[in-house]
Protein backbone atom coordinates (compact mmCIF):
# COMPACT_ATOMS: atom_id res chain seq x y z
CA UNK A 1 0.00 0.00 0.00
CA UNK A 2 0.89 3.30 -0.72
CA UNK A 3 1.74 5.61 2.33
CA UNK A 4 0.54 9.34 2.75
CA UNK A 5 3.27 11.25 4.17
CA UNK A 6 0.74 13.65 5.75
CA UNK A 7 -2.02 13.25 8.26
CA UNK A 8 -5.42 14.34 6.86
CA UNK A 9 -8.48 15.09 9.03
CA UNK A 10 -11.75 14.69 7.32
CA UNK A 11 -15.46 15.92 8.41
CA UNK A 12 -17.96 13.68 6.99
CA UNK A 13 -19.32 10.91 9.18
CA UNK A 14 -20.44 13.73 12.19
CA UNK A 15 -21.26 16.86 9.50
CA UNK A 16 -25.26 16.90 9.91
CA UNK A 17 -27.86 14.52 9.50
CA UNK A 18 -30.53 17.38 8.66
CA UNK A 19 -31.47 16.00 5.27
CA UNK A 20 -31.86 12.17 5.94
CA UNK A 21 -35.57 12.28 4.69
CA UNK A 22 -34.20 13.40 1.23
CA UNK A 23 -31.09 11.54 0.99
CA UNK A 24 -33.49 8.61 2.11
CA UNK A 25 -36.53 9.31 -0.72
CA UNK A 26 -33.78 10.53 -3.42
CA UNK A 27 -32.31 6.86 -2.99
CA UNK A 28 -35.40 4.70 -2.87
CA UNK A 29 -36.24 5.98 -6.16
CA UNK A 30 -32.92 4.71 -7.53
CA UNK A 31 -32.76 0.94 -8.71
CA UNK A 32 -30.68 -1.36 -6.36
CA UNK A 33 -28.32 -2.24 -9.28
CA UNK A 34 -27.57 1.75 -10.20
CA UNK A 35 -27.29 1.64 -5.59
CA UNK A 36 -24.92 -1.39 -6.04
CA UNK A 37 -22.51 0.44 -8.94
CA UNK A 38 -22.24 3.64 -6.97
CA UNK A 39 -20.99 1.22 -3.47
CA UNK A 40 -18.91 -0.62 -5.58
CA UNK A 41 -16.79 2.29 -7.24
CA UNK A 42 -16.80 4.19 -3.75
CA UNK A 43 -14.53 0.70 -2.83
CA UNK A 44 -16.06 1.28 0.70
CA UNK A 45 -14.99 -1.53 2.91
CA UNK A 46 -16.11 -2.60 6.17
CA UNK A 47 -15.24 -0.44 8.90
CA UNK A 48 -15.62 -3.14 11.77
CA UNK A 49 -12.32 -4.06 10.86
CA UNK A 50 -12.54 -7.17 8.26
CA UNK A 51 -12.22 -4.57 5.65
CA UNK A 52 -15.03 -6.81 3.36
CA UNK A 53 -16.13 -4.70 0.33
CA UNK A 54 -19.46 -3.31 1.61
CA UNK A 55 -20.75 -2.93 -2.17
CA UNK A 56 -19.91 -6.57 -2.84
CA UNK A 57 -21.77 -7.98 0.41
CA UNK A 58 -24.85 -6.30 -0.89
CA UNK A 59 -24.49 -7.76 -4.24
CA UNK A 60 -24.31 -10.88 -3.24
CA UNK A 61 -26.95 -10.65 -0.68
CA UNK A 62 -29.35 -9.14 -3.38
CA UNK A 63 -28.58 -12.10 -5.57
CA UNK A 64 -30.13 -14.51 -3.29
CA UNK A 65 -33.94 -15.16 -4.21
CA UNK A 66 -35.52 -15.28 -0.97
CA UNK A 67 -38.66 -13.77 0.03
CA UNK A 68 -37.60 -12.71 3.62
CA UNK A 69 -34.00 -11.41 4.23
CA UNK A 70 -32.73 -9.26 7.04
CA UNK A 71 -30.41 -6.20 7.49
CA UNK A 72 -28.28 -6.21 10.62
CA UNK A 73 -26.39 -2.99 12.02
CA UNK A 74 -23.66 -4.38 14.09
CA UNK A 75 -23.47 -2.30 17.50
CA UNK A 76 -22.09 -4.52 19.56
CA UNK A 77 -18.63 -2.36 19.83
CA UNK A 78 -16.49 -4.48 22.47
CA UNK A 79 -12.46 -4.07 20.88
CA UNK A 80 -10.68 -2.56 23.92
CA UNK A 81 -9.79 0.40 22.45
CA UNK A 82 -12.84 1.23 20.43
CA UNK A 83 -15.71 3.54 21.16
CA UNK A 84 -16.54 5.28 17.90
CA UNK A 85 -19.74 3.25 17.28
CA UNK A 86 -21.44 4.59 20.46
CA UNK A 87 -20.58 8.07 19.34
CA UNK A 88 -22.17 7.69 16.39
CA UNK A 89 -25.42 6.13 17.55
CA UNK A 90 -26.07 9.44 20.05
CA UNK A 91 -24.57 11.62 17.45
CA UNK A 92 -25.80 10.56 13.87
CA UNK A 93 -28.50 7.84 14.34
CA UNK A 94 -30.16 9.09 11.18
CA UNK A 95 -27.80 8.06 8.99
CA UNK A 96 -27.15 4.74 10.18
CA UNK A 97 -30.76 4.16 9.93
CA UNK A 98 -30.95 5.51 6.19
CA UNK A 99 -27.94 3.46 5.33
CA UNK A 100 -30.12 0.56 6.61
CA UNK A 101 -33.16 1.42 5.07
CA UNK A 102 -31.74 2.33 1.31
CA UNK A 103 -29.77 -1.47 2.56
CA UNK A 104 -33.04 -2.76 2.46
CA UNK A 105 -34.22 -1.62 -0.44
CA UNK A 106 -31.44 -3.06 -2.52
CA UNK A 107 -31.05 -6.42 -1.26
CA UNK A 108 -35.16 -6.56 -0.66
CA UNK A 109 -35.12 -7.13 3.27
CA UNK A 110 -38.40 -5.62 4.96
CA UNK A 111 -36.76 -6.01 8.40
CA UNK A 112 -33.94 -4.71 9.88
CA UNK A 113 -32.19 -4.64 13.92
CA UNK A 114 -29.55 -3.48 15.27
CA UNK A 115 -27.75 -5.40 18.01
CA UNK A 116 -26.76 -2.94 20.46
CA UNK A 117 -24.17 -4.09 22.54
CA UNK A 118 -25.49 -4.38 27.04
CA UNK A 119 -22.79 -1.47 27.79
CA UNK A 120 -24.52 0.91 25.59
CA UNK A 121 -28.25 0.40 27.12
CA UNK A 122 -28.04 3.91 28.15
CA UNK A 123 -28.28 4.87 24.27
CA UNK A 124 -31.71 3.12 23.98
CA UNK A 125 -34.13 5.27 25.22
CA UNK A 126 -33.13 8.15 22.64
CA UNK A 127 -32.55 5.63 20.05
CA UNK A 128 -35.89 3.89 20.44
CA UNK A 129 -37.15 7.75 19.98
CA UNK A 130 -35.22 8.30 16.65
CA UNK A 131 -36.59 5.16 15.05
CA UNK A 132 -39.85 6.05 16.17
CA UNK A 133 -39.40 9.13 14.25
CA UNK A 134 -37.89 7.06 11.20
CA UNK A 135 -40.60 4.55 11.18
CA UNK A 136 -43.34 7.71 11.23
CA UNK A 137 -41.20 8.70 7.82
CA UNK A 138 -41.16 5.40 5.80
CA UNK A 139 -44.70 4.72 6.70
CA UNK A 140 -45.57 8.45 5.02
CA UNK A 141 -43.58 7.46 1.95
CA UNK A 142 -45.19 4.12 1.53
CA UNK A 143 -42.07 2.51 2.26
CA UNK A 144 -41.86 -1.07 4.32
CA UNK A 145 -39.19 -1.59 6.09
CA UNK A 146 -39.23 -1.38 10.27
CA UNK A 147 -36.37 -1.51 12.79
CA UNK A 148 -35.65 -2.87 16.00
CA UNK A 149 -32.79 -2.79 18.63
CA UNK A 150 -32.01 -6.08 19.87
CA UNK A 151 -29.86 -5.71 23.17
CA UNK A 152 -26.44 -7.87 23.81
CA UNK A 153 -25.58 -8.96 27.34
CA UNK A 154 -22.29 -8.36 27.43
CA UNK A 155 -20.01 -10.92 25.39
CA UNK A 156 -17.37 -9.72 23.42
CA UNK A 157 -17.47 -12.82 21.13
CA UNK A 158 -21.31 -11.41 19.36
CA UNK A 159 -19.28 -9.19 17.54
CA UNK A 160 -18.69 -11.63 15.10
CA UNK A 161 -21.37 -11.95 12.89
CA UNK A 162 -21.82 -15.23 12.98
CA UNK A 163 -21.96 -15.24 16.51
CA UNK A 164 -24.34 -12.51 16.84
CA UNK A 165 -27.05 -14.51 14.86
CA UNK A 166 -27.04 -17.02 17.17
CA UNK A 167 -27.24 -14.80 20.25
CA UNK A 168 -30.21 -13.12 18.36
CA UNK A 169 -32.03 -16.86 17.72
CA UNK A 170 -31.56 -17.04 21.56
CA UNK A 171 -28.88 -19.32 21.80
CA UNK A 172 -25.32 -18.99 23.38
CA UNK A 173 -22.79 -16.50 20.90
CA UNK A 174 -20.90 -19.19 19.55
CA UNK A 175 -19.53 -18.65 16.16
CA UNK A 176 -20.68 -20.85 13.27
CA UNK A 177 -18.45 -22.60 10.19
CA UNK A 178 -17.97 -20.34 7.66
CA UNK A 179 -19.13 -21.25 4.68
CA UNK A 180 -22.16 -20.88 4.70
CA UNK A 181 -21.91 -16.92 4.57
CA UNK A 182 -24.35 -14.65 5.83
CA UNK A 183 -25.32 -13.21 2.27
CA UNK A 184 -26.38 -17.00 2.15
CA UNK A 185 -27.45 -18.24 5.76
CA UNK A 186 -27.64 -15.37 8.40
CA UNK A 187 -29.94 -14.69 10.98
CA UNK A 188 -32.63 -16.94 11.15
CA UNK A 189 -31.09 -19.11 8.61
CA UNK A 190 -31.86 -16.20 6.04
CA UNK A 191 -29.60 -14.16 3.73
CA UNK A 192 -28.36 -11.20 5.93
CA UNK A 193 -26.10 -8.06 5.23
CA UNK A 194 -24.62 -7.34 8.49
CA UNK A 195 -22.77 -3.92 8.07
CA UNK A 196 -20.58 -2.05 11.06
CA UNK A 197 -22.29 1.20 12.50
CA UNK A 198 -19.49 3.82 10.64
CA UNK A 199 -19.74 1.31 7.20
CA UNK A 200 -23.73 2.63 7.16
CA UNK A 201 -22.63 6.30 8.15
CA UNK A 202 -20.19 5.97 5.40
CA UNK A 203 -22.92 4.80 3.00
CA UNK A 204 -25.22 7.72 3.85
CA UNK A 205 -21.93 10.01 2.60
CA UNK A 206 -22.07 7.95 -0.55
CA UNK A 207 -25.25 8.20 -1.46
CA UNK A 208 -25.34 12.07 -0.31
CA UNK A 209 -22.51 13.03 -2.54
CA UNK A 210 -21.78 10.38 -5.17
CA UNK A 211 -18.78 7.48 -4.77
CA UNK A 212 -16.59 10.07 -6.13
CA UNK A 213 -16.44 12.36 -3.49
CA UNK A 214 -15.33 9.61 -0.68
CA UNK A 215 -13.61 8.18 -3.16
CA UNK A 216 -11.50 10.88 -3.32
CA UNK A 217 -10.18 10.45 -0.01
CA UNK A 218 -7.69 8.17 1.47
CA UNK A 219 -4.94 6.27 -0.94
CA UNK A 220 -5.15 3.48 -3.64
CA UNK A 221 -6.96 0.14 -2.11
CA UNK A 222 -7.64 2.51 0.99
CA UNK A 223 -10.74 4.56 0.23
CA UNK A 224 -12.45 7.24 2.17
CA UNK A 225 -11.90 8.28 5.70
CA UNK A 226 -12.63 6.33 8.89
CA UNK A 227 -13.01 7.00 12.67
CA UNK A 228 -10.02 6.30 14.76
CA UNK A 229 -10.68 5.86 18.57
CA UNK A 230 -7.29 7.74 19.93
CA UNK A 231 -6.69 6.21 23.77
CA UNK A 232 -3.61 5.38 25.89
CA UNK A 233 -0.99 8.05 26.80
CA UNK A 234 -1.73 10.50 24.35
CA UNK A 235 -2.69 14.39 25.41
CA UNK A 236 -5.82 14.32 23.32
CA UNK A 237 -7.83 11.01 23.59
CA UNK A 238 -10.99 11.03 21.56
CA UNK A 239 -12.27 9.91 18.31
CA UNK A 240 -10.88 11.40 14.94
CA UNK A 241 -11.80 11.64 11.63
CA UNK A 242 -8.95 10.63 9.36
CA UNK A 243 -8.01 9.94 5.87
CA UNK A 244 -6.99 6.54 5.56
CA UNK A 245 -3.34 5.88 4.39
CA UNK A 246 -1.30 7.93 6.93
CA UNK A 247 1.88 6.56 8.01
CA UNK A 248 1.81 5.61 11.95
CA UNK A 249 4.68 8.17 12.45
CA UNK A 250 2.26 11.17 11.37
CA UNK A 251 0.13 9.76 13.53
CA UNK A 252 2.10 9.44 16.55
CA UNK A 253 3.18 13.39 15.78
CA UNK A 254 0.13 14.42 16.09
CA UNK A 255 -1.10 12.24 19.10
CA UNK A 256 1.43 11.21 20.31
CA UNK A 257 3.02 12.48 23.95
CA UNK A 258 6.50 12.94 22.72
CA UNK A 259 7.54 9.58 24.71
CA UNK A 260 5.56 6.56 22.58
CA UNK A 261 7.05 3.65 22.75
CA UNK A 262 5.11 1.72 21.05
CA UNK A 263 0.98 1.53 19.21
CA UNK A 264 -1.83 -1.06 19.91
CA UNK A 265 -3.51 -0.83 15.89
CA UNK A 266 -6.46 -2.58 16.24
CA UNK A 267 -7.14 -3.56 19.77
CA UNK A 268 -6.26 -6.76 21.62
CA UNK A 269 -6.88 -8.55 18.57
CA UNK A 270 -4.28 -6.11 16.32
CA UNK A 271 -0.74 -5.49 16.35
CA UNK A 272 1.84 -4.02 18.53
CA UNK A 273 3.48 -1.75 16.36
CA UNK A 274 7.32 -0.33 18.37
CA UNK A 275 8.57 2.89 17.26
CA UNK A 276 11.35 1.82 15.02
CA UNK A 277 8.20 0.75 12.55
CA UNK A 278 6.16 3.66 12.76
CA UNK A 279 7.90 5.34 9.94
CA UNK A 280 7.06 1.72 7.37
CA UNK A 281 3.30 1.66 9.04
CA UNK A 282 0.82 3.06 7.22
CA UNK A 283 -3.06 2.75 8.38
CA UNK A 284 -5.49 1.18 5.60
CA UNK A 285 -6.33 -2.21 4.57
CA UNK A 286 -4.02 -4.34 2.21
CA UNK A 287 -1.12 -2.75 4.28
CA UNK A 288 0.30 -5.47 6.80
CA UNK A 289 -1.73 -4.02 9.37
CA UNK A 290 -5.06 -3.11 9.96
CA UNK A 291 -7.49 -5.11 8.12
CA UNK A 292 -6.51 -8.80 8.50
CA UNK A 293 -10.08 -9.97 9.68
CA UNK A 294 -9.61 -7.83 12.84
CA UNK A 295 -12.97 -7.77 14.82
CA UNK A 296 -12.86 -3.92 14.96
CA UNK A 297 -11.60 -1.41 13.60
CA UNK A 298 -10.21 2.17 14.64
CA UNK A 299 -8.53 1.65 17.65
CA UNK A 300 -5.49 2.96 18.22
CA UNK A 301 -3.75 2.77 21.76
CA UNK A 302 -0.64 4.10 22.88
CA UNK A 303 1.73 3.75 25.12
CA UNK A 304 4.79 5.51 26.67
CA UNK A 305 7.83 4.92 27.96
CA UNK A 306 6.45 4.47 31.87
CA UNK A 307 4.62 1.11 30.60
CA UNK A 308 5.28 -2.52 30.61
CA UNK A 309 4.98 -4.35 27.90
CA UNK A 310 4.18 -7.54 29.97
CA UNK A 311 1.31 -6.11 31.90
CA UNK A 312 -0.19 -5.09 28.28
CA UNK A 313 0.20 -8.29 27.07
CA UNK A 314 -0.80 -9.80 30.51
CA UNK A 315 -3.99 -7.69 30.52
CA UNK A 316 -4.83 -8.58 26.84
CA UNK A 317 -4.47 -12.49 27.29
CA UNK A 318 -6.97 -12.24 30.49
CA UNK A 319 -9.20 -10.54 27.83
CA UNK A 320 -9.11 -13.26 26.09
CA UNK A 321 -9.44 -15.90 28.14
CA UNK A 322 -12.81 -14.48 29.43
CA UNK A 323 -13.91 -14.13 26.44
CA UNK A 324 -13.39 -17.06 24.53
CA UNK A 325 -16.48 -18.70 23.68
CA UNK A 326 -15.15 -21.91 25.07
CA UNK A 327 -16.08 -24.13 21.69
CA UNK A 328 -13.25 -24.58 19.92
CA UNK A 329 -10.24 -26.17 21.93
CA UNK A 330 -7.48 -24.29 20.52
CA UNK A 331 -8.80 -20.82 21.24
CA UNK A 332 -10.49 -22.13 24.59
CA UNK A 333 -6.72 -23.73 26.04
CA UNK A 334 -4.39 -22.11 23.73
CA UNK A 335 -5.65 -18.24 25.67
CA UNK A 336 -5.21 -19.84 29.30
CA UNK A 337 -1.89 -21.66 28.59
CA UNK A 338 -0.48 -18.39 27.03
CA UNK A 339 -1.60 -16.38 30.41
CA UNK A 340 -0.37 -19.23 32.52
CA UNK A 341 3.24 -19.51 30.21
CA UNK A 342 3.88 -15.67 30.20
CA UNK A 343 3.39 -15.40 34.00
CA UNK A 344 5.29 -18.87 34.50
CA UNK A 345 8.39 -16.98 32.11
CA UNK A 346 8.47 -13.80 34.08
CA UNK A 347 8.50 -15.53 37.48
CA UNK A 348 11.67 -17.56 36.12
CA UNK A 349 9.61 -20.82 36.14
CA UNK A 350 10.39 -21.65 33.02
CA UNK A 351 13.88 -20.61 30.54
CA UNK A 352 12.99 -18.23 27.78
CA UNK A 353 13.11 -20.38 25.15
CA UNK A 354 9.28 -21.31 26.60
CA UNK A 355 8.50 -18.25 25.00
CA UNK A 356 9.14 -19.36 21.66
CA UNK A 357 7.13 -22.56 22.26
CA UNK A 358 4.08 -20.10 23.01
CA UNK A 359 4.83 -18.55 19.84
CA UNK A 360 4.59 -21.98 18.29
CA UNK A 361 1.17 -22.40 20.21
CA UNK A 362 -0.07 -19.40 18.60
CA UNK A 363 0.71 -20.67 15.38
CA UNK A 364 -1.34 -22.99 15.61
CA UNK A 365 -4.39 -20.76 17.01
CA UNK A 366 -4.17 -19.07 13.75
CA UNK A 367 -4.77 -22.25 11.83
CA UNK A 368 -7.07 -24.24 13.87
CA UNK A 369 -9.06 -21.53 15.94
CA UNK A 370 -12.88 -21.41 14.30
CA UNK A 371 -13.04 -17.87 14.34
CA UNK A 372 -11.04 -14.65 14.40
CA UNK A 373 -10.84 -14.37 18.11
CA UNK A 374 -8.93 -17.31 18.48
CA UNK A 375 -6.93 -16.56 15.28
CA UNK A 376 -6.31 -13.05 15.75
CA UNK A 377 -4.65 -14.02 19.41
CA UNK A 378 -1.63 -14.63 17.59
CA UNK A 379 -1.29 -11.17 16.50
CA UNK A 380 -0.88 -9.12 19.40
CA UNK A 381 1.39 -11.88 21.24
CA UNK A 382 3.89 -12.16 18.36
CA UNK A 383 3.97 -8.58 18.06
CA UNK A 384 4.39 -8.15 21.53
CA UNK A 385 6.61 -10.76 21.86
CA UNK A 386 9.09 -10.66 19.55
CA UNK A 387 9.76 -6.76 19.77
CA UNK A 388 9.30 -6.45 23.73
CA UNK A 389 11.16 -9.83 24.46
CA UNK A 390 13.24 -8.34 27.46
CA UNK A 391 10.11 -6.96 29.18
CA UNK A 392 8.48 -10.56 28.92
CA UNK A 393 11.47 -11.95 30.59
CA UNK A 394 12.92 -9.22 33.23
CA UNK B 1 -48.34 -17.93 42.42
CA UNK B 2 -44.97 -16.11 42.80
CA UNK B 3 -44.40 -12.54 41.57
CA UNK B 4 -41.28 -13.59 39.54
CA UNK B 5 -43.70 -15.98 37.61
CA UNK B 6 -45.53 -13.38 36.84
CA UNK B 7 -43.17 -11.35 35.64
CA UNK B 8 -41.86 -14.03 33.36
CA UNK B 9 -45.55 -14.60 31.92
CA UNK B 10 -45.94 -11.12 31.70
CA UNK B 11 -42.27 -10.99 29.42
CA UNK B 12 -43.47 -13.91 27.25
CA UNK B 13 -46.87 -12.36 26.40
CA UNK B 14 -44.71 -9.19 25.86
CA UNK B 15 -42.18 -10.47 23.58
CA UNK B 16 -43.39 -13.65 22.02
CA UNK B 17 -42.58 -17.42 23.31
CA UNK B 18 -39.98 -18.75 20.62
CA UNK B 19 -36.63 -19.53 20.83
CA UNK B 20 -35.52 -16.34 19.38
CA UNK B 21 -37.38 -14.46 22.20
CA UNK B 22 -35.13 -16.09 25.38
CA UNK B 23 -32.61 -13.51 25.11
CA UNK B 24 -34.85 -10.52 25.54
CA UNK B 25 -36.85 -12.72 28.31
CA UNK B 26 -33.94 -13.19 30.28
CA UNK B 27 -32.96 -9.69 30.14
CA UNK B 28 -36.17 -8.26 31.49
CA UNK B 29 -35.90 -10.56 34.14
CA UNK B 30 -32.47 -9.53 35.22
CA UNK B 31 -33.20 -6.08 34.94
CA UNK B 32 -36.41 -6.50 38.09
CA UNK B 33 -34.82 -9.43 39.88
CA UNK B 34 -30.92 -8.48 39.17
CA UNK B 35 -29.96 -12.17 38.88
CA UNK B 36 -31.67 -15.04 37.36
CA UNK B 37 -32.31 -17.69 39.99
CA UNK B 38 -32.65 -21.29 39.34
CA UNK B 39 -36.12 -21.16 40.08
CA UNK B 40 -36.41 -18.23 37.09
CA UNK B 41 -34.74 -20.28 34.59
CA UNK B 42 -36.95 -22.71 35.17
CA UNK B 43 -39.79 -20.83 34.84
CA UNK B 44 -39.00 -19.54 31.91
CA UNK B 45 -38.19 -23.08 30.36
CA UNK B 46 -41.46 -23.89 31.10
CA UNK B 47 -42.98 -20.84 29.59
CA UNK B 48 -41.02 -21.31 25.98
CA UNK B 49 -41.22 -25.11 26.29
CA UNK B 50 -37.48 -25.02 26.27
CA UNK B 51 -35.06 -27.90 28.15
CA UNK B 52 -33.78 -26.18 30.93
CA UNK B 53 -30.27 -27.21 30.73
CA UNK B 54 -30.64 -24.78 27.00
CA UNK B 55 -31.89 -21.81 29.22
CA UNK B 56 -29.08 -22.50 31.25
CA UNK B 57 -26.50 -22.61 28.90
CA UNK B 58 -27.56 -19.38 26.89
CA UNK B 59 -28.07 -17.03 30.63
CA UNK B 60 -24.70 -18.58 31.83
CA UNK B 61 -22.98 -17.67 28.38
CA UNK B 62 -23.57 -13.80 29.07
CA UNK B 63 -21.72 -11.72 31.52
CA UNK B 64 -24.27 -9.21 32.36
CA UNK B 65 -27.33 -12.01 32.73
CA UNK B 66 -26.15 -12.78 36.60
CA UNK B 67 -27.19 -16.36 38.07
CA UNK B 68 -26.23 -15.49 42.04
CA UNK B 69 -27.93 -12.88 43.88
CA UNK B 70 -26.61 -9.40 43.59
CA UNK B 71 -27.22 -6.05 44.98
CA UNK B 72 -29.72 -3.50 44.06
CA UNK B 73 -27.04 -1.84 42.18
CA UNK B 74 -24.33 -3.69 40.17
CA UNK B 75 -21.03 -1.84 40.49
CA UNK B 76 -18.86 -2.88 37.06
CA UNK B 77 -15.42 -1.42 36.89
CA UNK B 78 -13.43 -1.88 33.85
CA UNK B 79 -9.94 -3.50 33.80
CA UNK B 80 -9.11 -3.51 30.20
CA UNK B 81 -5.98 -1.96 28.79
CA UNK B 82 -6.40 1.66 29.36
CA UNK B 83 -8.74 1.83 32.49
CA UNK B 84 -6.29 -0.27 33.93
CA UNK B 85 -3.48 2.05 32.52
CA UNK B 86 -5.07 5.01 34.01
CA UNK B 87 -5.67 3.81 37.57
CA UNK B 88 -8.51 0.76 37.84
CA UNK B 89 -6.71 -0.69 41.10
CA UNK B 90 -7.12 2.69 43.10
CA UNK B 91 -10.52 2.91 42.43
CA UNK B 92 -11.51 -0.27 43.16
CA UNK B 93 -9.30 0.01 46.33
CA UNK B 94 -11.92 3.44 46.88
CA UNK B 95 -14.96 1.60 46.75
CA UNK B 96 -13.69 -1.93 48.49
CA UNK B 97 -13.17 0.34 51.42
CA UNK B 98 -16.05 2.23 51.13
CA UNK B 99 -18.47 -0.95 51.04
CA UNK B 100 -16.51 -2.82 53.08
CA UNK B 101 -16.56 -6.19 50.19
CA UNK B 102 -14.66 -7.27 47.47
CA UNK B 103 -14.70 -8.01 44.08
CA UNK B 104 -17.13 -10.01 43.66
CA UNK B 105 -19.19 -9.83 47.07
CA UNK B 106 -22.40 -7.82 47.82
CA UNK B 107 -22.95 -5.81 50.40
CA UNK B 108 -24.68 -7.49 53.47
CA UNK B 109 -27.94 -4.99 53.20
CA UNK B 110 -27.90 -6.04 49.43
CA UNK B 111 -27.70 -2.47 48.09
CA UNK B 112 -24.37 -2.89 46.09
CA UNK B 113 -22.34 -5.68 44.40
CA UNK B 114 -18.90 -4.94 43.52
CA UNK B 115 -17.81 -6.51 39.90
CA UNK B 116 -15.58 -6.59 37.17
CA UNK B 117 -15.94 -6.15 33.80
CA UNK B 118 -14.21 -5.77 30.13
CA UNK B 119 -13.73 -2.88 28.00
CA UNK B 120 -16.84 -0.52 28.73
CA UNK B 121 -15.81 1.66 25.28
CA UNK B 122 -14.59 4.80 27.41
CA UNK B 123 -10.94 4.35 27.06
CA UNK B 124 -10.57 8.19 26.32
CA UNK B 125 -12.52 8.75 29.93
CA UNK B 126 -10.82 6.02 31.40
CA UNK B 127 -11.13 4.60 34.19
CA UNK B 128 -14.77 4.27 33.90
CA UNK B 129 -17.24 2.26 35.78
CA UNK B 130 -21.12 0.97 35.75
CA UNK B 131 -23.78 1.29 37.89
CA UNK B 132 -26.34 -0.51 36.91
CA UNK B 133 -26.98 0.98 33.43
CA UNK B 134 -25.39 4.50 34.22
CA UNK B 135 -21.65 5.02 33.07
CA UNK B 136 -19.33 7.23 35.28
CA UNK B 137 -16.23 8.06 33.83
CA UNK B 138 -12.96 10.06 34.21
CA UNK B 139 -13.30 8.71 37.86
CA UNK B 140 -10.81 9.57 40.60
CA UNK B 141 -11.51 8.04 44.05
CA UNK B 142 -12.57 11.16 45.52
CA UNK B 143 -15.43 11.24 42.54
CA UNK B 144 -16.10 7.57 43.33
CA UNK B 145 -16.90 8.51 46.97
CA UNK B 146 -19.90 11.28 45.75
CA UNK B 147 -20.88 8.68 43.30
CA UNK B 148 -21.54 5.78 45.93
CA UNK B 149 -22.82 8.39 48.11
CA UNK B 150 -25.65 9.58 46.24
CA UNK B 151 -26.48 5.92 46.06
CA UNK B 152 -26.65 5.69 49.54
CA UNK B 153 -29.00 8.71 49.96
CA UNK B 154 -31.07 7.49 47.21
CA UNK B 155 -31.25 4.21 49.13
CA UNK B 156 -32.08 5.89 52.54
CA UNK B 157 -35.14 8.16 50.82
CA UNK B 158 -36.85 4.63 49.98
CA UNK B 159 -35.01 3.61 47.02
CA UNK B 160 -36.57 5.20 44.03
CA UNK B 161 -36.48 3.18 41.21
CA UNK B 162 -34.88 4.18 38.52
CA UNK B 163 -32.61 2.09 36.00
Amino acid sequence: MTISYQLKRADFIFKNQNDWEEVLSKSLKRTPQDLINELISSELKGRGGAGFPTGLKWKLTSEISESTKYVICNADEGEPGTFKDREILSMVPFKVLTGMAVCGHVIGAKEGYIYLRGEYFFLLPELNKVIREFDYYCKEINFDFTIRVFMGSGAYICGEETALFESMEGKRGEPRNKPPYPSNYGYMGKPTVINNVETLAHTYTIFKYGAKRFYDLGVQYSRGSKLFSVSGDTPKPGIYELELGMSLADFVDEFGDGDTKAVQVGGASGFLVPRKRFNETAIGFQGKLVGISLPTGGSMMLFNSSRSMFNVLDNYLEFFREESCGQCTPCRVGCQQLLKGIKAVKRGEKNTRYLDKLLRLTETMKLTAKCGLGQSVANSFSSIVENFREEMIY
Amino acid sequence: MYPVSELIKNLADQHGRNRHNLLPILQGVVEQEKYLSEYSMIEIARELDLPASEVFGTATFYSFLEYKKMGKYIIRVCKTITCSMKGKNQILLAIEDMLKIDVGETTPDGVFSLLQTNCLGFCHKAPAMLVNNEVYTDLTPEKVHDILNSYLKKQKEGGSHDN
